[in-house]
């Protein structure tokens, strides 16, 4: 047990160099190989996995800034549509006003100016009328510069009135 | 240790019931190396090699019992590590056995030689897990009945201290290059200190290693011969009665056994590995004077 013994000491060497040797080829190259070929995978993949997740996060708020600007984009558009809308009736409404307006200008004057014309020409009957009713009665019982004078007392009436 | 259930070992406790200290010599037995080998099927008488010298060293190349727990554990190791190396290989995520073998190893690489050697170390991973499994192994053979504990044997623990010596100094050479590491057995000192220091370093380089070769080699055999002890209670007090003491501790030293099994296999790759790793920096020599287990 204590006893020095060379020989055994020799085995001893020999016996562990041997399974040194064995095993470096045998054993641990293919289990620590294996082992780390393992966490190099594992660590890609969450290497992997954290850009993947990196990169939804990035796609989700580059989708929601889209979302947010299409919103802006449609509230702007709908906003511009209601502006030109009234802009666009009350301008309707305007002309329409305008033209009614003007038609009924122009009919006035047309009223008015066919108004005179009868008057003109209601007038200029009614001397013939009453030259010619005068003529009648005149013809009778007066001579021409009475008449004259009636006639002219007569129309001065017709103008007065 | 072979005595739980050994017919062998009640026999000769029989026959030394009279002196004690026959009684404790034959229980010593079972812990100390012998060319026999008890199995559950026979006494096997192992066989003896021609010696040779070498050096004026005498090497007795004899196939004692440590010896073949030596390969007994070798061979368990290749066999074990081998099967599990093709299994893992078929597939991405190991489970049992195989899960267990690879939760060691990673402990060994992230809790061993990475810490106490940088990223640099993974190079000598093979040597340290080759370490560390093959102590365990060893370790766990003595605790199986007519199992033997080759680490309870010093020449064992100083083959493998022997080899981490070799190892500490290649690490330390490969890391500094040889010059920077001549340099460093001066310690750093004047010269005229030179004759005093470099021996004092020199032995530096020595007594770690046989450090580990020590502490191992005596907690495994302590724990052995504390078995051993309290098994021999039975035989001198020889009663049933008290049997039952002696025996509930055997069974309750058996799983600190096994723990301890554990622990100084991990000690001994765990101290390997921090003395590469001080000889891998330039200046890490003189913390390694500060360790102790």
């Amino acid at each position: 047990m204590l006893d020095i013994n060379p020989g055994l000491i020799l085995w001893t060497v020999i016996t562990f160099l041997i399974v040194l040797a064995i095993l470096r080829f045998a054993a641990w190259k293919p289990l620590v190989g294996a082992l780390t070929a393992r966490e190099d995978k594992i660590r890609a993949s969450l290497q992997d996995a954290q850009e993947a997740q990196q990169q939804a996060r990035a796609l989700l708020e580059e989708n929601r800034k889209q979302l947010a600007l299409a919103e802006e984009q449609s509230q702007r558009i709908l906003k511009e549509g209601r502006a030109m809308a009234e802009r666009l009736k009350t301008e309707i409404l305007e002309k329409a006003d305008a033209s009614a307006r003007h038609a009924i200008t122009q009919a006035q004057e047309e009223i008015q100016r066919e108004k005179e014309a009868a008057l003109i020409q209601l007038r200029s009957e009614v001397a013939d009328l009453a030259i010619l009713a005068a003529g009648k009665i005149l013809d009778a019982n007066l001579d021409t510069a009475k008449q004259r004078a009636l006639v002219d007392a007569v129309i001065r009436d017709i103008n007065k009135g | 240790m072979a005595f739980i259930g050994s017919p062998a070992a009640s026999d000769t406790l029989h026959a030394a019931h009279g002196a004690k200290e026959d009684l404790f010599a034959s229980l010593l037995h079972h812990v100390q190396d012998s060319h026999e080998l008890d199995t559950p099927f026979g006494h096997i008488v192992l066989p003896q090699l021609p010696s040779f010298t070498a050096g004026g060293i005498t090497f007795d190349m004899s196939i004692t019992k440590h010896v073949v727990f030596l390969w007994v554990a070798a061979a368990l190791l290749i066999l074990l590590t081998g099967i599990v190396a093709r299994r893992n290989a078929r597939r991405d995520v190991p489970r049992g056995f195989g899960n267990l073998l690879e939760v060691l190893i990673v402990f060994v690489r992230d809790e061993i030689v990475i810490p106490n050697m940088g990223t640099a170390g993974v190079k000598y991973l093979p040597y340290l897990l080759t370490t560390f499994f093959y102590i365990l192994l060893m370790n766990l053979l003595g605790l199986i009945p007519y199992g033997a504990s080759s680490t309870g044997n010093v020449n064992v623990t100083a083959g493998l201290a022997i080899i981490a010596f070799v190892m500490i100094q290649a690490a330390a050479i490969r890391a500094q290059g040889l010059k920077h590491y001549l340099a460093h057995l001066t310690g750093g000192v004047h010269w005229v200190l030179w004759p005093i220091m470099i021996p004092i370093e020199i032995l530096g380089l020595f007594t770690k290693p046989f450090a580990l070769c020590i502490r191992l080699f005596a907690n495994m055999t302590g724990g052995h011969i504390v078995l051993v002890s309290l098994i021999g209670l039975i035989f001198i007090f020889k009663s049933y009665i008290i049997a039952i003491a002696p025996a509930s501790f055997v069974v309750a030293i058996n799983f600190l056994e096994l723990f301890v099994a554990v622990l100084q296999a991990y000690i001994f790759t765990m101290l390997t590995s921090l003395f590469m790793g001080l000889g891998m920096q330039a200046e890490g020599h003189e913390a390694a004077e500060g360790h102790g287990h």
